[in-house]
């Protein structure tokens, strides 16, 4: 198989979300001796884009978008060895740590906005649900993030963002990194009234807005 | 005795449920992350007040304190090793509030319906959850509310197929009560995991579902384009409309669902114009929006 059309079967497998086919075409590329980074870059990407706006669109939905993510990441860890082999590397664009605020347990939106960063080449530190300020402070210095993610789907809880963002104020980490706020009842108003840098208002919409903010 | 809530439904009544719960407990006083199920052992006397609430606005079905009351999403707050206590008790206090059914004398029968939400987890393969491990929740669940009392049980803000037939099956393996479900359509007209109305409707239809709707999901006035799409795919089964009172939206930090209740007043004529026989609001609401809604229908 020439490469345009093996690359062009592993967009298709993104799209379609097939991991297995993913995997074997990861392998395929493998034998054949092909470029790894091309095969993500020119060859599973590409699916993932194609997903992504289909997900801004409203034509495709969460399932859509966590199989494509899965057969993109089981291509990933099939390539990875050879790519260290070869000293490559993808390409991070940043670092972000990203987590569903104190007292809200909604997992769903915020996991789903980590995948597709990861996705799309950042590093994600994903701290989970239920995160205190002080937690995402202490892993904020861990990994000397570029970006913190809060989610909160509780119009309760909406107050923990702001709680985390005077946290981090108060470590004197504020300046060095950008906040970028989502979730259902949150708006670009809450944002700016908090003191967040940005608001997404769905995973895909929130990879471009995390690449605007590393880029300014 | 009063009479079977299907049979109610059957002769073309209109039955007016409640409205919102764990902002209302919050209003109360229930910390922000605490679960309002915490309450149904702590402070019983506060779920019956706002069941009682409800019942003198004029909700004719009141819902448990049960959306989080799988043991799944009970563990979160550490519950769930209570779980078959909370949803016992849960449908108890309901009952309490509701009357007795065996010596109601007919006057204003309120009737009971076990809340059942979904899990919190992703099903498989997206996420960690069997089907067979979701049914098990579920039939926990419905068995426990049904030795409380309750009249029939009431799924609701379902999002994935796969678990909204899990939780049906797991409650007919639980309880031989009347099975409702409703979902939330908050996406595009869909729900987050993509079901088309006319999709879910058709599979309730397929498991002998009674009543089938909407709720939570997006604006409320969604819900006029939802209703029918159910309709045509489920000519035979009652629909309900239980959303929102708006969309929340922060006001001077304070949450503000921008649909008064006169707002849900109208839709709610409306819904029932379309067919619902079951109409309420969910999030964002109170007695306030129930109160309007009860005058709105009884004028006709």
């Amino acid at each position: 198989m020439a490469n345009e059309r093996l690359f062009e079967e592993m967009t298709k497998a993104v799209i379609a979300g097939l991991p297995d086919k993913a995997r074997e075409l990861a392998n395929e590329a493998l034998h054949a001796g092909i470029d790894p980074l091309a095969a993500i870059e020119q060859g599973f990407k590409p699916g993932m884009d194609v997903v992504g706006e289909g997900f801004a669109r409203g034509e495709l939905f969460i399932p859509d978008l966590m199989m494509s993510s899965k057969a993109m990441q089981e291509a990933i860890a099939v390539l990875e060895p050879e790519m260290m082999k070869r000293k490559q590397h993808l390409q991070t664009l940043g670092k972000v740590v990203i987590g569903t605020v104190q007292g809200d347990i909604h997992e769903i939106g915020k996991t789903l906005v980590a995948t597709m960063l990861a996705a799309n080449g950042f590093e994600v530190h994903d701290l989970g649900v239920d995160v205190s300020p002080q937690q995402f402070v202490n892993a904020v210095r861990e990994v000397n993030a570029d970006v913190v993610g809060l989610s909160a789907l509780l119009t309760t809880t909406m107050l923990n963002q702001e709680a985390v963002i005077l946290t981090l104020k108060e470590a004197g980490l504020r300046d060095q990194l950008k906040v970028i706020i989502g979730g259902v009842p949150a708006n670009p108003e809450w944002a700016k009234e908090i003191g967040a840098d940005a608001y997404a208002e769905n995973a895909t919409e929130a990879v471009e807005v995390v690449k605007g903010l590393v880029q300014a | 005795m009063r009479a079977h809530i299907l049979q109610r439904l059957a002769s073309g009544e209109v039955l007016i449920a409640d409205g919102a719960t764990g902002t209302m407990l919050q209003a109360a006083g229930l910390p922000t992350g605490t679960p309002g199920e915490a309450w149904i052992l702590e402070r019983p006397e506060e779920i019956m007040r706002l069941h009682r609430a409800y019942v003198e606005a004029g909700s004719q079905i009141i819902l448990t304190t049960t959306f989080g009351g799988t043991r799944a999403r009970l563990k979160a707050a550490g519950l769930d090793v209570q779980a078959g206590e909370i949803n016992r008790r849960a449908a108890e206090l309901a009952r309490q509030v509701a009357g007795d059914p065996s010596t109601d004398s007919g006057q204003g029968e309120v009737y009971v319906a076990g809340d059942i939400g979904p899990t919190g987890d992703m099903m498989d393969p997206l996420g960690p959850l069997t089907y067979e491990a979701a049914v098990e929740l579920f039939a926990e669940q419905a068995q426990a509310l049904a030795a409380g009392g309750v009249d029939c049980i009431y799924i609701e803000t379902m999002s994935g197929l796969n678990e909204a037939k899990a939780a049906v099956e797991g409650v007919r393996q639980g309880c031989d009560l009347p099975v409702f479900c409703t979902f939330s359509f908050d996406t595009h007209g869909r729900t987050s995991m993509g079901l088309s109305p006319a999709q879910a409707a058709r599979t309730m239809v397929a498991l002998e579902v009674p009543a089938i709707g909407a709720n939570c999901g997006h604006a409320p006035e969604e819900v006029l384009d939802i209703l029918p799409q159910m309709r045509e795919a489920a000519p035979d089964a009652y629909l309900i409309a239980k959303p929102n009172a708006g969309v929340p939206r922060m006001v001077k930090r304070q949450v503000v669902y921008d649909a008064t209740p006169e707002r849900m007043a109208e839709l709610a004529r409306r819904y029932v114009e379309m067919g619902a026989c079951i109409v309420g609001v969910c999030c964002g609401s109170s007695p306030a929006d129930i109160a309007a809604i009860a005058a709105a229908l009884r004028i006709g």
